[in-house]
C-alpha cells in the first residue's frame, strides 16, 4: 500500500508496474474474446505500438486524446475523496463546451489575449453549474447523486445539439450541423505542429493543483476527514455541505474545461458528438487509479493508449470502436476484484 | 389531444414501457437483496444484441428471446462474483459492467447492423379493433410483464425465500442468525435480475425497433434504476412507473410523428428530466423505502 503523501515519482513507478500486471492479465482474456470472434488482436496491438512509439505524430494523437481524460478522471476523482459519486463527467463536458461557444459567439471581436481567459472561464462555470445542480439536490437530501449526475449526461448532449440544430447552426453547415467556426483568438495554440494544445498544459495544472490540495493543504486534511465520516466531520465543524457543493463546482468545472479545450483546439467549433465517452472513461480512470494523482497520470496515458488500440481494431480488423470498452471495463474488474476498496461500504 | 393520438399513445406506451417494468423488476430484486447494479443499461444492450443475433441467426424470435434471458443471467452472474464473491465496490462495479455492456453488445451487434428481422410474432387476443386500431394485439412478453411483476411480488413478500432475501438486504447479519446465508441468497437474486434485465433489453431490439444499433438502450437502464425508488422497491408499483415513463416516451414520438412544432432535442429530454422530477419529488416526501443494507458488502459476522 502506498503511504500517504510519498513522492510523486515513487508513487508513479509503483503504480505502474501494478497496473502493468493488471493489464496484461485482462490484454490476454481480451484476446482470447476477439480470437474466439476470428479476429486477430495481435495486429491491432503491433500496430498501434508502432502507430504510437513508430513516430512523433502517433505520440502526440496519445497526448491529444489523454488531455481530456485527465480532465474527466479529475473531475470523478475528486468528489471520491469526501466520498461523493460524480459520474457525471459526460454531461459536465458538454456543457463547458456549451458555456465557452456561447461567449465566442459573444466575444469573437476581441483579441486572443481577452478571448481564451473568457473561454477557460466559461468552460469551467458552464461545467461547474451542471455538477452543481446535483450537488445541491444531494445536499438537501433530495436525489444521490450517482443517479442524478448519470441522468444529467444524457440532458447535456441533447442541449448541445438544440443549439447547433437551431439557433447556433453555422450557415455554411450543410448536412451535418456544427456551430460556427471558432474565431482564430479562440483557438487554444496548438504545439509544434501537432494538434497538442495548451490544454494539456491545463491539465496537468489542474492536477498538480489537486496533488497540492489533498497533500498539503487544511482542505486536503478536511476533505480526508468527510470522506471517512462524514458525520464526525460535521461534528468536529468542518463545513460538510459547503465542501460538498464546492467540490461538485469545481469537479464539474474541472470537466467542462475537457470540453471548452475539445471545442477551442480540435474541433474548433461546437459539434454534436464532442465526446466519445471521455466522461465516462475519466470516471474509470479515477477508479483505476485509486484516485492519487500520480495513478491518474499513468491510467490516462494507459486509457489514452486503448483508445489508439480501439481505433486500430476499427480501421485494420472491422470491430466497432466500442469493443475496445470491453478491455477497459474488464481491467477494472480485475482492479475492483484484486483489492478491497478502501471506503466500500458508504 | 385527439382521440387517434391517444389511442396511439395509449397502444404504444404499453409497447414501450414493457420493456422498463422488466428491467425495473429485475432490479428490484437485486436491491431488495441488498445489491445496486448500475450494469443494468449493460445487460440490457447485451440482452438486445443477443436477442437479435440469436433470431437473425435462428429465424426464430423466441429463440431469440431465450438466448438473451441466458445472456443476460450470465454476465450478470459475473456482477455477482465480483460483488458478493470478492467484495468489490456496487457502484463502481456497475459502472464498469455498463462499459463492458456497451462494448461487448457493439461486438455482438456489429455483423447485423442493418438487418431487419420479423420481431416477436404478435397474438391479437379476441380481435377487437378501436378506430381502426386493433388492441391487444401485442406479443408474448407484454403479455407476460404484469403477471411476471405480480409473481415476483409474490416471491418477495409471500414466500419464505422471499422473506430470506428481504432479510439480507435489511440486514445480513440477522439473516445469518437465522440461518439464511447472504452470499447465496444474493447469487440467486442477481441470476433472477440477469434473466429479466436480458428479457427486458431483448424487448426491445425484438418487438419495438427491429433493428440493431449500437447503445440503443438509451439511458433505459438508469430510467430503470430510479423507477425503483419510484415504486419503492415494490414489483407492482413498479407497473404504474413503467406504464407512466413508457406514455411519456410514446407521447413524445407520437408527438413528433403528429408534426408537433418543438425541436426533438427538447422532446427526447422528456423521460430524463420526468425521471429527475420524480426522484426530487420522491425525495421531498421522503418516502424512500429503501432496504437498509443496499450498496453495502457482506464481508461476514464478527
Amino acid at each position: 500500500m502506498l503511504r500517504e503523501g510519498a513522492p510523486f515519482w515513487r508513487a508513479l513507478s509503483q503504480r505502474g508496474t501494478a497496473f502493468a500486471v493488471v493489464a496484461l492479465v485482462s490484454l490476454g482474456a481480451f484476446s482470447a474474446l476477439l480470437l474466439a470472434a476470428g479476429k486477430n488482436p495481435f495486429a491491432a496491438y503491433g500496430d498501434t505500438i508502432l502507430y504510437i512509439f513508430g513516430n512523433a505524430y502517433g505520440f502526440s494523437e496519445l497526448l491529444v486524446r489523454m488531455t481530456p481524460l485527465i480532465f474527466t478522471a479529475l473531475a470523478a476523482a475528486l468528489p471520491a475523496r469526501i466520498g461523493l459519486i460524480n459520474v457525471g463527467g459526460e454531461g459536465q463536458l458538454y456543457m463547458g463546451a456549451w458555456l465557452a461557444t456561447a461567449g465566442e459567439l459573444a466575444l469573437q471581436n476581441h483579441a486572443a489575449i481577452v478571448l481564451l481567459p473568457a473561454l477557460t472561464v466559461l468552460g469551467f462555470v458552464g461545467g461547474g453549474l451542471w455538477a452543481l445542480l446535483p450537488a445541491i439536490l444531494r445536499a438537501l437530501r433530495l436525489v444521490n447523486e450517482t443517479i442524478s449526475t448519470l441522468l444529467l449526461n444524457y440532458i447535456a448532449p441533447l442541449i448541445v445539439s438544440y443549439f447547433i440544430f437551431g439557433p447556433w447552426r453555422s450557415p455554411e453547415s450543410s448536412s451535418y450541423p456544427e456551430s460556427p467556426a471558432f474565431v482564430d483568438a479562440a483557438r487554444l495554440p496548438t504545439f509544434l505542429h501537432s494538434r497538442v494544445h495548451a490544454g494539456l498544459i491545463y491539465a496537468l495544472v489542474c492536477l498538480g493543483l489537486y496533488w497540492l490540495t489533498l497533500n498539503r493543504t487544511h482542505y486536503g486534511l478536511e476533505m480526508r476527514a468527510i470522506g471517512g465520516n462524514a458525520e464526525a466531520a460535521r461534528r468536529l465543524g468542518i463545513p460538510v455541505t459547503r465542501y460538498m457543493l464546492a467540490i461538485m463546482f469545481v469537479a464539474g468545472g474541472i470537466a467542462g474545461l475537457a470540453g471548452m479545450a475539445e471545442a477551442s483546439a480540435i474541433q474548433g467549433r461546437l459539434v454534436a458528438e464532442l465526446s466519445p465517452g471521455y466522461g465516462y472513461a475519466g470516471f474509470l480512470v479515477a477508479w483505476l487509479a485509486g484516485t492519487d494523482a500520480a495513478g491518474i497520470l499513468a491510467a490516462s496515458f494507459l486509457f489514452a493508449g486503448l483508445g489508439s488500440v480501439g481505433d486500430m481494431l476499427q480501421i485494420t480488423q472491422g470491430l466497432p470502436y466500442a469493443a475496445i470498452n470491453i478491455l477497459m471495463a474488464g481491467i477494472l474488474f480485475v482492479v475492483l476484484g484484486r483489492r478491497p476498496v478502501r471506503g466500500a461500504t458508504r | 389531444m385527439n382521440s387517434a393520438l391517444f389511442v396511439g399513445v395509449a397502444t404504444s406506451s404499453i409497447a414501450s414501457g414493457t420493456s422498463l417494468l422488466y428491467a425495473t423488476i429485475g432490479e428490484i430484486v437485486g436491491e431488495r437483496a441488498g445489491v445496486v447494479n448500475l450494469g443494468l443499461e449493460g445487460i440490457m444492450l447485451i440482452g438486445a444484441a443477443t436477442g437479435f443475433a440469436a433470431t437473425a441467426l435462428t429465424g426464430d424470435a423466441y429463440l431469440g428471446l431465450a438466448a438473451a434471458a441466458v445472456a443476460g443471467t450470465a454476465v450478470n452472474l459475473v456482477f455477482a462474483y465480483l460483488v458478493v464473491g470478492r467484495n468489490a465496490n456496487q457502484l463502481a462495479t456497475g459502472l464498469a459492467l455498463m462499459f463492458f455492456g456497451l462494448g461487448l453488445s457493439a461486438l455482438i451487434g456489429r455483423p447485423f447492423i442493418g438487418t431487419l428481422i420479423a420481431g416477436l410474432p404478435k397474438l391479437h387476443l379476441f380481435g377487437h379493433t378501436i378506430m381502426g386500431n386493433p388492441i391487444l394485439d401485442y406479443d408474448v412478453v407484454v403479455y407476460l410483464a404484469v403477471p411476471t411483476a405480480v409473481l415476483v411480488w409474490w416471491l418477495l413478500f409471500r414466500t419464505r425465500w422471499g422473506l430470506n432475501l428481504r432479510a439480507v438486504g435489511e440486514s445480513p447479519v440477522a439473516a445469518v442468525a437465522a440461518g439464511v446465508h447472504p452470499g447465496r441468497i444474493q447469487y440467486q437474486a442477481l441470476c433472477l435480475a440477469g434473466l429479466l434485465g436480458g428479457i427486458a433489453g431483448a424487448h426491445l431490439s425484438l418487438a419495438v425497433t427491429l433493428t440493431w444499433a449500437e447503445g440503443m438502450t438509451a439511458g433505459r437502464g438508469f430510467i430503470a434504476i430510479a423507477l425503483v425508488i419510484f415504486a419503492k422497491w415494490n414489483p407492482l408499483w413498479a407497473i404504474a412507473g413503467a406504464l407512466l415513463f413508457g406514455g411519456a416516451e410514446s407521447l413524445q414520438l407520437e408527438l413528433q410523428a403528429a408534426g408537433a412544432d418543438v425541436s426533438p432535442f427538447v422532446m427526447n429530454m422528456v423521460p430524463y428530466l420526468l425521471t429527475l422530477a420524480v426522484l426530487i419529488a420522491w425525495g421531498w416526501r421522503r418516502q424512500a423505502a429503501a432496504p437498509a443494507a443496499l450498496g453495502r458488502n457482506f464481508v461476514g459476522v464478527e
